[in-house]
Formats: structure tokens, C-alpha cells, sequence
């Protein structure tokens, strides 16, 4: 994804002379490129995020389209306060990349987890919240946030996840794209977890289950009319994401059913649980804590069982830490 | 240059009265620091700023981030009287459905950016200057901060950042009143001294009266203090300046005053009437 995203702003600055890239002094043998080919629009602003994220805003308020770049938390939480007022508020042209979203530095520690971003960021007023699902997405996202005018969110993984999709995909900002058509049940996946959901839908259908896929790159605004015809059109809706259960796309597509009192749609959050742990692992191992994707779908199509979304406080793990 | 002095001088009067009428009527917080800044405001926007109300988007103009949020209702009233909107509007300050917000509001025509929050002003106004050395104008971006407000650590970041990239079309105004929310600054978390550090990140620093329109008016006229490196003005100033039972009171930071004391303080700021 990262190589993606590097590609494709590379390929906007030579067309687009208002495209700034800011980093945290982050993304060591990624952007080189950007930096050798625009140096005038290129600042590592070191590492002060509240400043770069200001510094963006000014220049977005003087006419530049500006992507601000760090890991994980650093360009979001880090200077959140900057992100809502200088950047939110005055609908700034600032497009903030956060690349090792999710588990992705999952044996770095608690610190180095973007799990909790996508709650917090979809609650800021004007901001566009865009999670892609694999490569491809990514050039996608890049190139419509570029053209968007206003504040906006990209939240990627690392460099090397598979292609999802081979085929040309139409993209639009706040249109989830259908990956594959169902009728028992659908899967709605945002970010790097889309290969995973494939993979379930996979599973499904050799079990005799059709699964629709949507991929819900964007998380704010949310695709509504795509939630609700799945509502609408099969059984049950399974969020997948690799973020908390707290405030994320499960939150988003849970309190549009709920508000939409749509009767007998059944509905669970394939999610990481609200806890603090003391152990670490790679993405791989944190993938695992959230649980078996396909056994979820199977228990939330099932009327008698009683497999939970990983709900709220409810530890999972054995170590918790002290 | 007498005159515009003069002009600076009835301007700066003018808009502590406004001032002084806004907060009460609003029962407002604040009024210390609006009139410890208003001569500071006085002679930017006569003498200083290259901006017209008639073209208040012109991308080639000067740019003025007033950080220390809380004292709009002093840019309020200065904006008035050149000109961004009728003064009759300041009538709204701070009432229900109303653009005129206590904190900055850029809702506010000739209010560049909102701010409220501490610190954020001066790296905006970095990210301005930057796209304006780009753009080869010759703007100016001036940044007026508090001195408590300067116990910010994204002052310091910006302050770093500006020094590093010879930033000399920014000018950082610190309003060194010495008071901020529990009492004196050197009580608090001291600042001093506040030049040698702007000096020590890169930049050049100037200390002046800010109540004294000429010191003010000269140096503003004359940046980048240091070519090749930002400018920070140390205004020394006093917090309440005008009204004597105002001045250098932590209290008027947060009192508002009744129609009494509105009366004394304006005959103190207007003379009798």
C-alpha cells in the first residue's frame, strides 16, 4: 500500500504544482522518490507532528492540496487537536496518510497500533475517512482524495499486502465497492482485512454459504444505501476490521441498522477487542485474537448461538497486563 | 508620520472602548487581554498590514493570526473599524446564532483563522509563510501570541521549524504581559528569557514597549529584523493597559465589568464625555 500511495502522489505532483508532501521524519526508503523529484514541495518537518499538521494547514489555507505523513498514531493522535481545529474546522486541504495502521507493527507494542483512529477520526466534522483494502484501492483513494477539496484521512498498512482486486474497479469516495454478489449473508470489510474477508467468503461458499463482499473503503460518509440494500438482501451483516470494536466501521454500521429498525437482520463485529495486553505478536497473531472469521459468520446465521462480537470490556486474552 | 501616529493612537482608543462595550454586554471574559494587545492591533492594522477589506482574499496580502484566541473581541473591533463589516454587527458578540464567537472565529470576515486553542497559531502562519516564499509574494505573516501562551510545546515546534527554514517573511509578536491563568508567568512556568530563547531557535529578537505606537511601528516596518532568519517581537506590555483599576489585575482576566465600571473605564479610555 505504502509504495502505492508514494506512486501514485508522485504521479499527481507532476500534473498538480499545489501537491506538498509533509512528513514526521518518517518513511525512510519510501519517499525518496516524491522528495529527488519535487524537493520544493517536499519538507520533513522532523518530529513534531503538532507543527507539521499546522504547517499543512497554513499551507492548505494558501492554496496548496498538502499530505501530511507519518506511522500509526503520529499524524492523528499525536496532533489531534490540530487535525480537528486547523485542519477541520477550516476545511483545509490536508490529507493526512498514516501508514502501519492496525496490527501492522503488531510485535512493536501498544504504542505502534492504529487501532483506535478510525473511531476517533470519523467523529471530526468535514473529514473524509478512507481505509483501502489493498493496492490497488490505495492508488484509487490517493488520486480521488487528491481531487477531493477538503480534509481527508488515508489510512494504510505497510508495503507488499496481496491484490485483491485484478480486475479494473470503479472507485468513488463514500461507494463501497461490491466485491463479490451473495444472498445468505454480507461480509462489509474496510482496510487490509479485505484478503482476509475474501478468503472467509472462499471458505463460505465450499461450506455452501454465499457471502457477498463489499469492500468499504471509505468510513465516513458511509456507503448507506450499499448497508442497508445488504439489510435488505440477506440475512446477516458481518463487519470485519482490524481496529477496536469501539467506534470503528462495526460502530458506524451498527447505528445505521439501528436507526434504521430494519426487523430481523441479524448483525456482528469481526473486531479487536477493548483491551490492554501485555504480550505482543505480529499482525498474524493479533488477526488470530480476533477470532475466526468464518466460525463468526457461521455462529451469527445460526438463530440458537451465542458466539459474541467481541463486545466492550470483555477481555479475551489470558495476560492482561497489571 | 505624526498623523498616522495620531491615527494609531485614536484607533488604538477606539477599539479598547469597543472592547470595554463588547465584554460587558456579553458579560464577557478576557478584557485584560484585549487591552494589553490593542495598541499592538492599532498599528498593524493602520500602519502595518497590507490588507483591504475590499479584496480581503487578495492571495498576495499580509496575513494576521491573532494565536492568543481569547482576546477577539478586541480583532473584532479593529476589523470593524477598517472596514471587514459594519461595527454595528460587534453588537453580536458572543449572543445565540451569532459568527461572532468569543474565541477567533474565521466565520468573521478579515479573521484568518480560528483559534482558541493555545499554540497553534504561529505553525499555521509558518505553513503561510512557506507557501508564500514558494509563491515568490511578498507577504508577511504576523503571529501575535501570549506569553503564558508560549508554555506551549507547539510554539517551540514551530519556533524550531520557522529558524530551520529561514522563514523571514514571519513575525512572531509575543504579548509579554507577564500575567496568565494562576498569576505571573515567572510563577507559573517561567518564561524568561524570552529573547534569548527565540534567538537560540533561530531567530531574530527584538524587545520592545508594545504600548509605545513608534517602537511598534518601527519595527514592524522594518522585517525581517535579520534577513534570512524569522522576526520575534517581546512586546513588553501590561495587561489592562487604559484603565488604571484594570491594569496588571490577574481578576480582569476573568471578571466582566458591570455598567459602572464600564463607565469608568471609558471615561479613563475616551476621556469624559
Amino acid at each position: 500500500m505504502r509504495t502505492a500511495f508514494v506512486e501514485t502522489l508522485c504521479e499527481l505532483a507532476e500534473r498538480d504544482e499545489r501537491i506538498f508532501l509533509l512528513t514526521g521524519d518518517l518513511g525512510f526508503s519510501a519517499l525518496e522518490p516524491f522528495a529527488e523529484r519535487f524537493p520544493d514541495r517536499y519538507v520533513n518537518a522532523g518530529i513534531a507532528e503538532q507543527n507539521m499538521t499546522g504547517v499543512a494547514a497554513g499551507l492548505a489555507m494558501s492554496g496548496k492540496v498538502v499530505f501530511t505523513y507519518s506511522i500509526a498514531n503520529f499524524p492523528t493522535l499525536r496532533c489531534l487537536e490540530q487535525v480537528r481545529n486547523d485542519v477541520c474546522c477550516h476545511r483545509a486541504n490536508v490529507k493526512i496518510v498514516a501508514v502501519g495502521c492496525g496490527c501492522t507493527y503488531g510485535s512493536q507494542g501498544y504504542t505502534h497500533h492504529g487501532v483506535e483512529d478510525i473511531g476517533i477520526l470519523r467523529t471530526l466534522p468535514a473529514m473524509t475517512v478512507v481505509c483501502p483494502g489493498d493496492p490497488v484501492e490505495t492508488r484509487l483513494a490517493t488520486r480521488a482524495l487528491a481531487q477531493m477539496n477538503g480534509p481527508g484521512y488515508l489510512r494504510l498498512g505497510k508495503a507488499g499486502e496481496p491484490v485483491v482486486h485484478l480486475r479494473p474497479v470503479p472507485f468513488e469516495l463514500g461507494k463501497a465497492i461490491l466485491v463479490r454478489d451473495g444472498s445468505d449473508v454480507t461480509l462489509i470489510s474496510t482496510g487490509g482485512m479485505l484478503a482476509e474477508a475474501v478468503a472467509a467468503a472462499d471458505q463460505l461458499a465450499a461450506g455452501g454459504l454465499s457471502a457477498r463482499l463489499l469492500s468499504m473503503h471509505t468510513v465516513k460518509p458511509l456507503d448507506k444505501l450499499a448497508v442497508l440494500h445488504a439489510a435488505e438482501q440477506t440475512r446477516a451483516i458481518v463487519t470485519v476490521e482490524e481496529h477496536s470494536v469501539i467506534g470503528g466501521l462495526g460502530s458506524a454500521v451498527a447505528g445505521l441498522l439501528a436507526e434504521a429498525g430494519l426487523p430481523g437482520i441479524r448483525f456482528a463485529m469481526h473486531a479487536l477487542p477493548d483491551e490492554l495486553r501485555a504480550t505482543v505478536g505480529s499482525q498474524a497473531y493479533y488477526r488470530r485474537l480476533i477470532g475466526d472469521l468464518v466460525a463468526r459468520v457461521r455462529a451469527v446465521l445460526d438463530a440458537d448461538s451465542n458466539i459474541a462480537s467481541p463486545t466492550a470490556g470483555e477481555p479475551i486474552g489470558q495476560m492482561q497486563w497489571k | 508620520m505624526t498623523i498616522i501616529a495620531d491615527t494609531s493612537l485614536d484607533l488604538a482608543r477606539r477599539i479598547r472602548a469597543r472592547s470595554l462595550r463588547m465584554v460587558h454586554e456579553a458579560r464577557a471574559s478576557h478584557i485584560g487581554a484585549c487591552l494589553s494587545i490593542a495598541d499592538l492591533l492599532a498599528v498593524l492594522y493602520s500602519q502595518t498590514l497590507r490588507v483591504d477589506p475590499v479584496n480581503p482574499n487578495r492571495p498576495d496580502r499580509d496575513r494576521f493570526i491573532l494565536s492568543k484566541g481569547h482576546a477577539a473581541a478586541v480583532l473584532y473591533a479593529v476589523l470593524a473599524e477598517r472596514g471587514f463589516f459594519p461595527a454595528r454587527l460587534l453588537r453580536q458578540y458572543c449572543k445565540d446564532g451569532s459568527i461572532f464567537a468569543g474565541h477567533c472565529s474565521h466565520a468573521v470576515p478579515g479573521v484568518e483563522v480560528s483559534t482558541g486553542s493555545l499554540g497553534h497559531g504561529l505553525s499555521i502562519g509558518a505553513g503561510m509563510a512557506l507557501a508564500a516564499r514558494r509563491d515568490k509574494f511578498a507577504t508577511r505573516v504576523f503571529v501575535l501570541t501570549g506569553d503564558g501562551e508560549c508554555n506551549e510545546g507547539s510554539i517551540w515546534e514551530a519556533a524550531l521549524f520557522a529558524g530551520h527554514h529561514r522563514l523571514d517573511n514571519l513575525v512572531a509578536i509575543v504579548d509579554h504581559n507577564g500575567l496568565q491563568g494562576f498569576g505571573k508567568t515567572e510563577d507559573v512556568l517561567n518564561p524568561s528569557p524570552l529573547a534569548e530563547k527565540w534567538r537560540a531557535f533561530g531567530w531574530c529578537a527584538v524587545e520592545i514597549d508594545g504600548h509605545d505606537h513608534a517602537q511598534i511601528g518601527k519595527v514592524l516596518s522594518e522585517v525581517p529584523a535579520e534577513c534570512g532568519k524569522p522576526t520575534a517581537v517581546i512586546a513588553e506590555t501590561v495587561k489592562g493597559k487604559g484603565v488604571g483599576f484594570m491594569e496588571n489585575q490577574l481578576a480582569w482576566h476573568y471578571r466582566s465589568p458591570d455598567a459602572e465600571q464600564l463607565q469608568l473605564a471609558l471615561v479613563e479610555v475616551e476621556g469624559p464625555s
